[in-house]
């Protein structure tokens, strides 16, 4: 298998404060992988890595030759205005700009596009309806269709069942297996240990540093787990400068 | 009805023109105050016409009265307040309303104290107010050159304008036009600026951008209808408010903001998307 994402002696962060800390190791193309850790653990920073919004401090991510704009990302609170007015329609279609760009038409095709991927959320009938009158879910399902149209081979999603009801969520986790299915690769950020235990093949536990990589099972141990939570939340205002790379657990 | 609507326009020249510079400038200026509000930068316009105050009036300092050099100076200062806010704010801690305070009070500072070397009432009146009825033909090509170039610029950099209005984040993880964009966008508030400068002066120019606006969004949940009702209502008060000023003798570019704003309360009380009434008197509640 080629890797469709490499990180190589990673470190990132704030201000000089490392969030993740010395991360080695390739994702696999077509890997569904979860992202586990406590919170500030560095899941939503190494995200924000992979799609280049943020520099590393150290090491670098080789994303096998795509640009950070081919990635589809879906931020845990995406900083969108809800106020604004516009339609579900022409949010999801959003999703075409890699194809459409600033100029480029919307033809019948991509209208039909747009409709299949409204309707695979379970939108269809909200086409018209401005995005202020959405609900919590209802918005999560209008992303999650805008993401489908960004036909992207790697897909990142920052925590994206917070806050959305059990039938929401498995709806769109169905999504993410059909992604799966479809050889991209995808990287998700959770909390949930036990839905990651039955639907991940494969886990990063972060605690800054990488506590451990690989097969779901082997990486979910109650002793990775209580070695993740011990990790000091807060940066440490007197922290020494990092020289020796650190290897993952 | 005709003397009443028609007939200015067809017996007078300066009425004509003053209408065709009304017309031109809503064309061009309500568009802008529509994004200008979505993007919670309502009160921006209102900096900037102060800010391009100081290049206005090293135009006329230098060559007095001359639409083009207080054009120009306009221009300048506008875009070198604009630059600089839009650089502090992507690159510090300071968010934009405060980066665009601060250079556009120096700027104001700058403005009065080079006026007040040398020039008159009358001078700072036309500066301050404007003067519609009595646009020559250079300034009105000028106020029709601007709001050409807006609605081609508007038309071309619409798509990331939207996107990075509404979800900026989605906006930098597909593509950098979201900076440009934006710069672009400040450029054409500037040059919008300028041409209601000529007509309205620094104090109102404003006006016809946010009124039309305003109003625009107590009758639209779109952004497309939105933009053509604030055009509409823009070039209405400015029809409207000629025909007052002409029968009234009240001053034309008052007159002209002053029926926007009766436009405004209006949609402020009956607009169909949260108007007052409406919310006051919902109706019963529907089945589901």
């Amino acid at each position: 298998m080629t890797a469709a994402l490499r990180f190589h002696d990673l470190t990132l962060g704030y201000d000089r404060h490392p969030a993740v800390h010395h991360l080695d190791g390739p994702v696999e193309a077509g890997a569904l992988v979860a992202v586990v850790g406590p919170n500030g653990a560095g899941k939503s920073t190494l995200f924000k890595g992979i799609v280049g919004v943020l520099k590393p401090f150290a090491g670098r991510i080789d994303l096998g030759g795509l640009k950070p704009q081919d990635i589809a990302y879906l931020p845990q609170a995406a900083e969108i205005d809800r106020s604004f007015p516009i339609h579900v329609y022409d949010m999801v279609a959003m999703g075409l700009w890699r194809r459409a760009g600033l100029f480029g038409g919307i033809d019948g095709n991509a209208r039909a596009a747009i409709e299949r991927a409204i309707a695979a959320v379970g939108l269809t009938g909200f086409e018209d309806r401005a995005i202020a009158t959405l609900s919590g879910g209802q918005m999560q399902r209008m992303l999650f269709a805008r993401l489908l149209l960004q036909d992207a081979r790697v897909i990142v999603l920052d925590e994206p069942f917070n806050a959305v009801d059990a039938k929401t969520s498995a709806d769109l986790f169905d999504l993410v297996q059909r992604w799966h299915g479809e050889r991209r690769t995808v990287l998700t950020a959770m909390h949930d240990i036990d839905f990651v235990r039955a639907h991940f093949p494969e886990t990063l536990l972060l605690a800054r540093s990488p506590v451990a990589w690989g097969r779901t099972a082997t990486v979910l141990t109650p002793e990775n787990l209580l070695a993740a939570r011990r990790m000091c939340e807060a940066f440490d205002e007197q922290a020494a400068e990092c020289v020796e790379p650190v290897t993952a657990a | 009805m005709y003397d009443l609507l028609i007939a200015p326009f067809t017996e007078f020249e300066f009425m004509r023109r003053a209408l065709a510079g009304t017309l031109a400038l809503a064309l061009g200026a309500a568009p802008i105050g529509v994004f200008l509000m979505l993007r919670r930068m309502s009160l921006v316009g209102d900096a900037m016409a102060h800010a391009i105050l100081p290049g206005a009036a090293i135009g006329f300092l230098l060559s007095g009265l001359n639409l083009f050099a207080m054009t120009g100076g306009g221009l300048i200062a506008g875009f070198v307040v604009a630059l600089l806010t839009g650089l502090v704010a992507r690159t510090t801690e300071l968010k934009e309303d405060a980066a665009l305070a601060t250079f556009y009070l120096l700027s104001l500072a700058l403005g009065v104290t080079i006026i007040s070397l040398k020039g008159t009432n009358i001078d700072l009146l036309h500066v301050l107010f404007g003067n519609v009825l009595a646009l020559d033909d250079q300034t009105l090509l000028l106020i029709a050159g601007n709001a050409t170039v807006t609605l081609i610029a508007l038309a071309l950099i619409y798509r990331p304008l939207v996107v990075e209005c509404v979800d900026p984040g989605f906006m930098r993880s597909v593509s950098a036009a979201g900076g440009p964009a934006h710069l672009a966008f400040l450029v054409l508030v500037v040059l919008n600026l300028v041409s209601g400068f000529h007509a309205l002066g620094t104090l109102l120019a404003v006006g016809i951008m946010m009124l039309p606006a305003a109003i625009g969004r107590f009758w639209a949940r779109d952004i497309t209808l939105m933009l053509l009702i604030a055009t509409a209502s823009g070039a209405l008060a400015g029809y409207a408010g000629l025909l007052l000023s002409f029968h009234t003798g009240v001053a034309s570019g008052p007159a002209i903001i002053l029926v926007a704003g009766v436009l405004y309360v209006i949609s402020l009380l009956f607009g169909r998307v949260g108007g007052l009434l409406r919310q006051a008197f919902p109706g019963r509640h529907l089945e589901a």
